[in-house]
């Protein structure tokens, strides 16, 4: 069975960094394009990890953020200071 | 590095036990049923609310930062559109037909979820839940009123859009989302969370927002795709709130399992008859078009949607009832709806237009097995009696669901050719429903939906401002001859081909 998690960001310069990152720590994360958006499948589990994506930004980014560059997703999610996850039991 | 002292600040998790475990109390000078009179009627037990966690873990500081950084990306847009006469940049006016549908249809339930949020804000036991409701009711009212700013813009040049809230209350296909959301709101509040944060918001709100967002981005409404995608970025803690409290629901007591079922199974299929709109929305009324609702639906009900049922079976929860007929309508449900719009195309508060060959040869790619077998004869055939002058218009009164409110233009499951018809009789008085799913929903709460104010009743009975058409439509506040009636010869017609024959200047929209 397909068991997916999803996520899906804006097409915007931050999201770009946050996209890369997912795609570089989620071996098996396929991302789909979108007008204006992308979405990201991962099977079963997917991680968005804080430093990750600040060495893509040049700059300290908070997991929190990720809400001004998200659209949707699916999944049970878990989030710290340091990653946010994604997961189906 | 600095060697002084500072106390290291507080973790994300620390912050937020802090805010929904440290500021409660049990009530003395009265009993907690009588300060919380909501949570127990429903039958759903409780026996710990500190179980339930916000997974965002969201405190109110940072909520405000980052919902003020929103506003000013959102802002900035909106100015810079209408400085910059945006309009004049979508695709085609046809374009503008969802958006009127959007704000007639959907902005005021946004207002409707945030009053309704609020109560439940207040009216939950447990804290934790209890601060996102309330976020969430800050949220929805965000969203109304972003909504209003942005569209109000359009609503200089184009028609339809100017007495909004108004329409709402009385146009007769509006009764359709207004019923909706007021079948949740007068449910209890785990029913309201079960039917707006679950089923609605967690199941099936991509389908409103994702495809119709990406549209507008693709049909250059830059306007639309910006407070939508605001927006959207709180849907995501708000279908959390739905997936959270659902689970938390199922964790607490066995017995409140198949309470949760029979609402999931009712909502699944409100809600889905609700998108039937937006699945016309997609396949007819987006000039560049992204993918069509059948691509949709399987990529955000069956994928998605099958991957969270698969999740929750663990807990004995199954997928909702009647998911099959939806498997099976996906091929013709929209074709369907952009059908009864065309026939009342006099009665409603947007155009519809004749389908060009381009269109429907698309239309015949995305639903190979049913657009040239049953449904392009018939629109060429509308084709051809326009052209004779003779543009169809039924001008009869449509039956409608007692339940979801839609005409009764719905096929049975097994064939396209043949109209569903179901009826229940209670009290000596029969109800006619357009699916076995609308006829469950009476059957187990016919005394609510005995109530339902539905709009060709109404209309029969006076009390929709008169017996005529025209009486009627005077009563919804419908300018007669700019918003309804087919786009071809309309007055938004005419000024689209004049602004882009003539030099797009700003007095050209005069």
């Amino acid at each position: 069975m397909t068991r997916s998690v999803s996520i899906t960001l804006q097409n915007t310069d931050d999201a770009r960094a946050i996209v890369a990152a997912i795609l570089a720590d989620n071996p098996g994360a396929a991302a789909t394009q979108f007008p204006s958006m992308t979405k990201i499948d991962c099977q079963q589990r997917l991680v968005v990890k804080r430093d990750s994506v600040a060495q893509r930004l040049g700059r300290d980014w908070d997991p929190q953020e990720l809400q001004l560059s998200l659209i949707t997703l699916s999944g049970n999610i878990d989030e710290d200071d340091d990653q946010f996850v994604l997961a189906w039991h | 590095m600095t060697t002084t002292t500072r106390r290291k600040p507080l973790g994300l998790k620390q912050r937020y036990a802090l805010l929904t475990r440290g500021l409660d109390w049990q009530t003395t000078y009265q009993p907690m049923d009588k300060v919380f009179p909501y949570d127990k009627f429903e039958g759903i037990k409780v026996h710990d609310w500190d179980a339930w966690e916000d997974p965002f873990r969201l405190t109110m500081d940072s909520y405000w930062k980052l919902q003020a950084e929103k506003e000013r990306k959102l802002y900035a847009v909106i100015d810079s559109f209408s400085q910059n006469n945006g309009q004049l940049g979508i695709s085609d006016a046809r374009y503008i037909n969802a958006v009127k549908l959007f704000i007639q249809g959907v902005t005021p339930l946004e207002y409707q979820a945030h009053r309704h949020f609020a109560h439940i804000a207040r009216h939950l036991r447990g804290a934790g839940p209890r601060v996102s409701a309330q976020m969430q009711s800050l949220d929805e009212l965000r969203h109304a009123q972003t909504q209003i700013h942005t569209i109000s813009h359009y609503n200089k040049f184009f028609d339809g859009m100017h007495d909004f809230a108004h329409m709402h209350d009385r146009v007769w296909y509006l009764s359709v989302p207004k019923s909706f959301f007021d079948d949740a709101v007068t449910a209890g509040p785990f029913e309201f969370l079960t039917a707006i944060s679950f089923s609605f918001e967690y199941v099936l709100t991509n389908l409103l927002f994702v495809p119709f967002m990406s549209g507008a981005a693709y049909n250059g409404d830059l306007a639309t795709v910006t407070f939508g995608f605001s927006a959207q970025s709180d849907e995501s803690r708000h279908m959390t709130l739905g997936l959270e409290i659902i689970k938390f629901l199922l964790e607490q007591d066995e017995a409140n399992v198949p309470i949760i079922q029979r609402w999931i199974d009712k909502w699944f299929w409100r809600g889905y008859r609700l998108l039937s709109l937006v699945g016309m929305m997609m396949d007819y009324m987006l000039p560049k078009k992204i993918m069509s609702w059948q691509e949709a639906w399987e990529m955000y009900f069956e994928d998605q949607g099958g991957a969270l049922f698969e999740d929750l079976a663990r807990y004995g929860i199954r997928p909702p009832k009647h998911v099959e007929v939806a498997a099976k309508e996906k091929n013709r449900i929209s074709h369907e709806v952009w059908a009864i719009f065309y026939n009342y195309t006099h009665a409603a508060a947007f155009h519809t237009w004749d389908i060009d060959d381009q269109h429907m040869d698309w239309l015949s790619s995305k639903y190979p097995e049913t657009f040239d077998k049953y449904y392009r004869p018939r629109f060429l055939m509308w084709r051809e009696m326009a052209k004779q002058g003779k543009r169809f218009f039924n001008n009869g009164l449509p039956q409608l669901c007692t339940t979801c409110q839609i005409p009764m233009g719905f096929t049975e499951p097994d064939d396209p050719t043949t109209i569903c018809f179901r009826s229940s009789v209670y009290k000596g008085d029969r109800y006619h429903f357009c699916s076995d799913g609308c006829k469950d929903i009476f059957d187990h709460e016919p005394e609510k939906y005995v109530q339902s104010w539905l709009p060709v009743h109404q209309i029969f009975q006076g009390n929709c401002g008169g017996a005529t058409v025209p009486d009627v439509l005077a009563w919804y506040h419908l300018n007669m001859g700019a918003d309804n009636m087919p786009y071809e010869g309309s007055p938004e017609e005419r000024e689209w081909k004049a602004w882009h024959g003539a030099p797009p200047l700003p007095q050209a929209a005069e």
